[in-house]
């Protein structure tokens, strides 16, 4: 992973997202190999490894015995750092906990204890910040206030590593992304080339008619009566194709096409899909 | 150290929080225990023939309290965080475990010292206790609440689940605790018993402590000062090594 990146890392369950995450953090030991954050070994070097990576782990983890900003205190105390009430007020501000302040952490939604983790993470602001599946469990608003924080942070120079399963979020917020499958990455690239790897268009067609004047650009995947599903290799074909419809005096009565998305790209890679 | 200093404050936080639970609970038992015994043994038994039964007890008190509730607060804290998850904060912080383990022992051993001097106020009206040397019985209250402390924290880690680590509690600590003498002098023990007792740590722990009190005991106190001093540095060792390795915390 780069600098400044923001970096998505997809997989299926078990794909081993987690499992990296956690060698990454200290939380688990590597079995053999190393690795290092900005430089520092996360064995050898863990103190400084440590203050430079901030992880919102995916469970829902709190300590009920404290509030919010004594939660975000002590652990400004962990890394090291005393008086760090502004930039927490900062960062309550910005995931709009304000007013959970002074709230004991029990009587949180599942929502806001996920806020709180993020907050969490931040309060060393750390260079290299890792979300693991951060928006499970947060309502739609939410989340949209929580990647509006992550991508300023983002600007402001902050590595964001994020795993997620919605793969809308990694296609709107990844500059690059790793797809992992059973341990090992299977792509690794920029969203865009990745996007751009399954080349191709499905079409779907119903006409007034129940065969398809030949010969026919494209494949024809499946038939239904006069509907049908064709794959085509790109816009020239799909030009090709209504000219065919026009020259046999074919009408079409519905029509609907697909560009390939990520979850496309994902199935194509982790071999899910025919 | 401010991680250190963070990681013992939250510690005494926690334990200080709840402390009608943490504190005047167990020293309400102690006092239950010692009117209990008192009025029902008071007259009819003497151990040393120098000190009436209440008062040989009520340092016996003090000390089962100490070191049950040092045991108490680093086993409970570390279970509980390890069965919520909030573990996690600790461990992804530049902490060392050195740091870890002293924060948790250090933290228990306030808890432990806290209530012990609640039940040993809390027995003011009932006894006229004197104190010959007050730095012996203050040695081993501190070293003893370590001790347990360390054992705490060797429980937590060991243990996955609360019946895990109560039965540490119910298994070991309580009987090497109620078979150490709290309640009566071992050299009233057969021959075999007393022997055994002599295998038990938290014997020379109580002893010690009255010893401080009293200035009579049934061993030396510089040999007992040795047991726990050595029985301490064996717990740490192991909290350690076991910390070191991440067992059960690291995977």
């Amino acid at each position: 992973m780069e600098q400044g990146e923001f970096f998505g890392l997809l997989g299926p369950n078990g794909a081993g997202k987690t499992t990296l995450i956690n060698v990454i953090a200290g939380l688990a030991r590597a079995d053999s190999g190393s690795a290092r954050v900005m430089g520092a070994d996360v064995a050898k070097d863990y103190r400084r490894a440590r203050r430079m990576l901030g992880v919102v782990p995916q469970e829902l983890v709190f300590d009920p015995f404290f509030t919010v900003r004594e939660t975000l205190r002590l652990q400004s105390g962990y890394f090291g750092i005393r008086g760090n009430d502004a930039w927490i007020d900062e960062v309550l501000e910005h995931l709009d906990l304000a007013s959970k302040a002074d709230v004991n952490m029990r009587a949180l939604s599942g929502g806001m204890k996920r806020r709180v983790l993020v907050a969490q993470a931040l309060v060393h602001k750390p260079p290299l910040i890792v979300l693991d599946e951060p928006t499970a469990g947060v309502d739609v608003e939410l989340r949209q206030g929580l990647w509006q924080f992550v991508r300023r942070l983002n600007r402001d120079g902050h590595t964001i590593v994020l795993t997620t399963h919605y793969l809308e979020e990694a296609e709107t917020h990844c500059n690059r992304i790793a797809m992992l499958k059973a341990g090992r990455i299977v792509a690794l690239d920029s969203t865009r080339n990745l996007l751009d790897s399954l080349s191709g268009l499905e079409l779907r067609l119903r006409l007034d008619r129940e065969a398809l004047p030949q010969p026919f650009p494209g494949r024809l995947v499946s038939q239904d009566g006069a509907r049908f599903h064709l794959r085509l290799q790109d816009y020239r074909d799909l030009e090709a194709a209504l000219a065919r419809l026009r020259e046999a005096g074919a009408s079409i009565l519905e029509m609907e096409l697909e560009p390939h998305d990520l979850e496309d790209v994902f199935l194509h890679l982790t071999g899910r899909t025919s | 150290m401010t991680g250190f200093r963070t990681l013992l404050y939250k510690e005494l936080l926690r334990f200080w929080k709840v402390a009608v639970q943490t504190v005047a609970a167990p020293v309400l038992t102690a006092v239950l225990y010692l009117v209990v015994f008192a009025y029902a043994l008071g007259g009819r038994v003497r151990v040393y023939d120098s000190i009436p039964y209440t008062d040989f007890l009520v340092p016996g008190l003090v000390m089962m309290s100490v070191l049950q509730n040092a045991f108490a607060n680093s086993s409970s804290s570390l279970v509980q965080s390890k069965l919520t998850g909030n573990i996690v904060f600790v461990l992804l912080a530049p902490i060392s475990y050195a740091e870890f383990f002293a924060a948790y022992v250090l933290a228990s051993t306030v808890r432990g010292l806290v209530v012990g001097m609640g039940v040993l106020a809390a027995t003011f009206g009932f006894v006229d206790l004197g104190l010959h040397a007050p730095f012996w019985a203050l040695a081993f209250a501190v070293l003893g609440a370590g001790l347990l402390g360390a054992l705490g924290v060797l429980a937590g880690i060991l243990s996955e689940k609360i019946d895990q680590m109560a039965a540490f509690q119910n298994f070991v600590i309580m009987p090497l605790t109620f078979l150490s003498g709290v309640f009566y002098s071992i050299h009233a023990l057969p021959e075999f018993w007393l022997r055994l007792s002599h295998a038990n740590p938290f014997f020379y722990m109580i002893d010690g402590f009255r010893y401080g009190f009293f200035g009579v005991s049934d061993a030396a106190p510089a040999l007992s000062l040795a047991v726990v001093s050595a029985s301490l540095i064996a717990v740490s060792f192991a909290c350690l090594a076991l910390l070191k390795s991440g067992y059960k915390l690291r995977h």
